[in-house]
């Protein structure tokens, strides 16, 4: 394939371009159609969706760039491309039953959704400071308008504005540390940015840290993370497995991109930044998880958590850092999707419930659902021989061999604070009095389940194989 | 048929027993009664493969024996299984107990008990293959893997303050074993590897060694465990089931001591060396303060607990004492506490399960309805207090022994414990099995159920035998023993002489 366009090569961005003319095309469907062409509409996305990951796959090995730098394909795209387009198939999957309730048939949700998705490809590519920005802004609007897709319900709307004033304060930031990278450097591609930046200036360094704070604001890490718990309580369900999936994959990818490919000159200015932000993650996403009773914000509060251990990763600076945080991601995405379909599952008489005492006494109710989210809880604690241990393990691997003991410490003790409030909803299935039956899982939840959760507790026997495709993917960015 | 795993089929067979009991669907009598024998099967299948092990095992050689290697995880990081003559005792040990536990629990536990199977089965591969792991990441699986099953058995078959007792079991362990696992990491960027055998013979520098060894060390004095840090186990002990007291106290525990000769005195002999006075002062506060504490309680397995300190304190006595005599010790009397406080609280299970009490004032007199069960008390007591002829003496008497060759104070204090648990042994004895029987609950107590015999009486020869003929123990482990000291001598020898250099 070698079709080109103004000069540039275009099969390095034929996944992106299937995505966006397949999402064009559904939009018109629905648009001509109208709302009963719903369940059609995402039907045809989720086969789009997989359509994109197969080709995203069948691409020529190797680096590959076009558009003058702005757009890279390798080894370590491919693998986190993968990853959103696998969290966006599956939330989408999980949307099923919110969608098919006559009062919210929006064929739109499956199309922003697509669009978002096409953000977060192009923002996971995204060679310099003007591609990323698009594909970040493209992957937000469509996910502020996600998040408020629950029309008549306040908590809903309150969400989606929330998150994009807040958002768009954020955007502010990154794009004014942007042009103050600009300034500094004559430069906007990662490339050009990192001959230049060899030796620290203040004025480099002001424009790194709005960059970073921007991309903290996406990744919820602290102190950038008080949109989080509203907007995953507010959202409805299935949107908030999205947020905690598809965009946090392309976010940390981008941050990853940004630090270790634009900087790698500057390595202790970012450094610093990074061992704070992933401290106060991981210690407040512990902390203040404790108190919740809604499930929901308690997931919240810790992918905030989850995101900080994964910065540790980053924070290494390092090859085997790189690895930790796809690892870390990888399996992040697995247990997260796990989990949000057991909060899709607990409804009693058709109303979904979200309090965590709802759970009581769900082992003898539902023994299988009790004993996958055990097993998810467990393994989101970091307990072996779970994934959740494993991911653990590649971050902070990492920053023992980059000499950052007083993170890995606070690091691991934090997971032991976090391991308490986990416990704390398996006690709440295990040990306490039974609290009513649950409505029969839907068969697309339990597939999804059934999928994360093996993924979860098999992860030991089929690590090796993994570990060796992140190694890849991590070389590739170096 | 040589080459097949058999180390492999020991570990996972309870696994595989585990995943039949699930499949065994069901919730009525009948399925009750197929978990229940499905698990005793399993167990004891597993016992027989075990004994295999013991068959086939050479005790002249001090190497790694019935190895198997696998890739797994990428460089350095592999599936590597192997015992030696420290862990295949306790693998032994842990086969051998279970199905007692499992007899044990036959008519205590009716509700859920297919899960219940379930778990125990689970976490006894865990427990194998906390033994017979040769790279420590393997390691830390099924030694961490090891909260969740026991975690879940206090929490949801354990008394009335189980919720707290399984969470500060569970939290207390986690907290210190995350520190060893950052210095697993920092070894394997040390070596290279995370092989146990591989990393026994790189050299670890002096400030990594002191690091590495406190960390370990964090974990395995919360396992084993040690004074100060030996407050869950009281909780643990007396919330948990019976079965579960059991496998904490004769399995459980030894890791921890396990972890100590197997990491501490091969890879960081120096630390090792330099922390032995820490060591010492903790066993010797371990075995009195303990000691004592136990002769204030008024719960029997509250008592039973601290006595399980105590006799911990001097296993960690003996390995740190660095000879031959210490170490030797150290094991058999981590296999004689293994069966002597198991068949404890078995005892204390029995004549719970009668009256659904453990106050030792709700009791007395028990000889006059069942001279059956006060014998076997009194043998355990006996072997409980280290009486000669028993297991226990064995195993204390070595571990004083190689102390006092190093620490003449620390096995002067020790000794005390011995008097002491006399004081408290007896003492329990005493108020549970002598004196006029005169309290109406316990007029119509039964003596030992045939059931209650198998699981007992089988204990009660151990005890005999490997108190008059300790011989089995201390030869399987011998020449695995004495590597050990030697390498450990070697090293702390060489950085004496150098320092004489300077």
């Amino acid at each position: 394939m070698s079709f080109s366009t103004a000069g540039y090569q275009l099969a390095p961005v034929l996944p992106e371009l299937v995505l966006a003319i397949g999402a064009m095309a559904l939009l018109m469907l629905g648009a001509y159609r109208g709302q009963e062409t719903t369940r059609a509409v995402t039907s045809l996305a989720v086969l789009l969706l997989v359509v994109v990951g197969v080709l995203e796959y069948m691409l020529p090995a190797g680096k590959q760039v076009t558009f003058g730098g702005s757009f890279i394909v390798d080894d370590f795209a491919r693998f986190m491309k993968i990853l959103a387009l696998i969290g966006s198939a599956v939330t989408l999957v999980l949307s099923t039953e919110f969608l098919s309730d006559p009062s919210r048939r929006i064929f739109e949700y499956a199309i922003l959704v697509l669009l978002s998705t096409l953000g977060m490809m192009v923002l996971i590519s995204a060679g310099d400071l003007i591609s990323l920005y698009l594909g970040l802004e493209l992957m937000s609007l469509a996910l502020y308008v996600v998040a408020a897709s629950n029309r008549d319900n306040a908590k809903s709307t309150e969400a989606g504005l929330k998150y994009f004033v807040l958002g768009a304060l954020s955007s502010g930031m990154l794009l004014y540390g942007a042009s103050l990278i600009y300034g500094f450097t004559g430069t906007v591609t990662f490339s050009g940015i990192a001959t230049a930046a060899t030796a620290s200036n203040v004025g480099l360094v002001f424009g790194l840290v709005f960059l970073l704070a921007g991309l903290c604001f996406k990744v919820s890490a602290v102190p950038f993370h008080m949109w989080t718990p509203d907007v995953y309580e507010g959202a409805p369900t299935p949107v908030t497995a999205f947020f905690a999936s598809a965009p946090k994959v392309a976010a940390l990818a981008v941050f990853t991109r940004v630090t270790l490919t634009a900087f790698p000159g500057i390595v202790s200015q970012w450094q610093q930044i990074l061992v704070f932000v992933a401290i106060a993650s991981m210690v407040l996403g512990s902390f203040a998880a404790i108190g919740q009773s809604n499930i929901k914000r308690l997931m919240a509060y810790s992918s905030i958590g989850h995101m900080g251990f994964a910065l540790v990763g980053l924070a290494a600076g390092t090859v085997e850092g790189a690895q930790g945080v796809l690892m870390y991601i990888v399996i992040y995405v697995a247990m997260t999707l796990g989990s949000f379909s057991v909060i899709l599952a607990m409804k009693r008489n058709g109303q979904a419930v979200e309090q965590i005492s709802d759970f009581a006494g769900l082992s003898r109710t539902n023994p299988l659902l009790a004993f996958m989210f055990a097993m998810l809880l467990f393994s989101l604690a970091g307990i072996p021989p779970l994934a959740g241990f494993f991911a653990k393990w590649y971050v902070f691997v990492a920053a023992i061999k980059a000499n950052l003991f007083a993170l890995a410490v606070i690091g691991v003790l934090s997971s032991v604070v976090g391991a308490y409030y986990y416990l704390t909803i398996v006690k709440t299935m295990y040990f306490d009095e039974p609290a009513g039956q649950v409505d029969p899982m839907r068969v697309e939840v339990k597939t999804v389940l059934a999928v994360a959760g093996l993924f979860t507790i098999l992860f030991a026997l089929f690590a090796g194989p993994v570990v060796s495709i992140a190694s890849a993917a991590a070389k590739s960015l170096f | 048929m040589t080459t097949w795993p058999i180390l492999s089929v020991t570990t996972f067979l309870p696994l595989v027993g585990a995943l039949i009991v699930y499949l065994s669907r069901g919730d009525d009598e009948a399925a009750k009664r197929n978990s229940r024998w499905i698990a005793l099967w399993t167990t004891l299948i597993t016992f027989a493969v075990s004994v295999i092990l013991v068959m086939r095992f050479d005790s002249n050689s001090a190497d790694f024996q019935f190895v198997e290697k696998a890739n797994w995880l990428a460089t350095g990081i592999t599936y590597h299984m192997g015992v030696d003559g420290i862990s295949l005792p306790l693998v032994i040990l842990t086969t051998a107990v279970m199905p007692f536990c499992i007899i044990a629990s036959w008519t205590a536990i009716t509700k859920r008990v297919r899960e219940y199977m379930m778990a125990f089965l689970i976490l006894e591969t865990l427990m194998i293959g906390t033994f017979s792991a040769l790279d420590l990441v393997l390691f830390y699986l099924f030694f961490e893997g090891g909260l969740i099953p026991m975690f879940l058995i206090i929490g949801v078959w354990g008394g009335p303050r189980r919720v707290y007792a399984s969470f500060k079991f569970f939290l207390y362990t986690l907290l210190g074993s995350v520190l060893m696992l950052l210095a697993i990491m920092a070894l394997y960027w040390n070596g290279g590897t995370t092989d146990i055998p591989a990393l026994m013979h790189t050299a670890v520098p002096r400030s990594l060694q002191t690091w590495a060894w406190l960390a370990f060390f964090a974990s395995f004095a919360v396992k084993m465990p040690m004074w100060p840090v030996h407050t869950w186990l009281p909780d643990a002990h007396v919330e948990a089931p019976t079965a579960g007291s059991v496998v904490l106290a004769a399995i459980m525990l030894k890791m921890g001591g396990y972890g100590f000769l197997r990491f501490s005195l091969p890879m960081f002999p120096l630390a090792s060396h330099d922390f032995a006075p820490l060591m010492f002062t903790l066993s010797a506060i371990a075995i009195v303060y303990t000691s004592l504490v136990a002769l204030m309680q008024e719960d029997m397995k509250k008592l039973i607990a601290y006595s399980s300190v105590a006799h911990m304190g001097f296993v960690t006595m003996g390995i740190f004492a660095g000879t031959m005599q210490g170490v030797a010790g150290g094991v058999f009397q981590m296999i004689s506490h293994g069966i002597v406080s198991g068949a404890l609280f078995l005892c204390v299970g029995v004549v719970y399960d009668r009256l659904h009490t453990r106050e030792i004032a709700a009791y007395g007199g028990l000889v006059n309805r069942m001279p059956l069960y006060a014998l076997t008390f009194m043998v355990f007591t006996m072997a409980n207090v280290g009486l000669p002829g028993t297991s226990g003496f064995v195993g204390e008497f070595m571990t004083l022994l190689g102390t006092f060759k190093v620490s003449v104070p620390t096995a002067f204090f020790a000794t005390f414990g011995v008097i002491l648990s006399a004081c408290y042994a007896l003492w329990l004895y005493r108020k549970v099995v002598f004196g006029a029987l005169v309290k109406p609950s316990l007029a119509s107590m039964k003596d030992l159920t045939l059931r209650e015999c198998v699981t007992l009486f089988p204990m009660i020869a151990l005890t005999i035998l490997f108190g008059v003929y300790p011989k089995p123990v201390l030869d399987m482990s011998a020449a695995s023993v004495q590597q050990l000291v030697n390498n450990y001598n070697t090293a702390v020898t060489a950085v004496k002489a150098a320092a004489l250099l300077h």
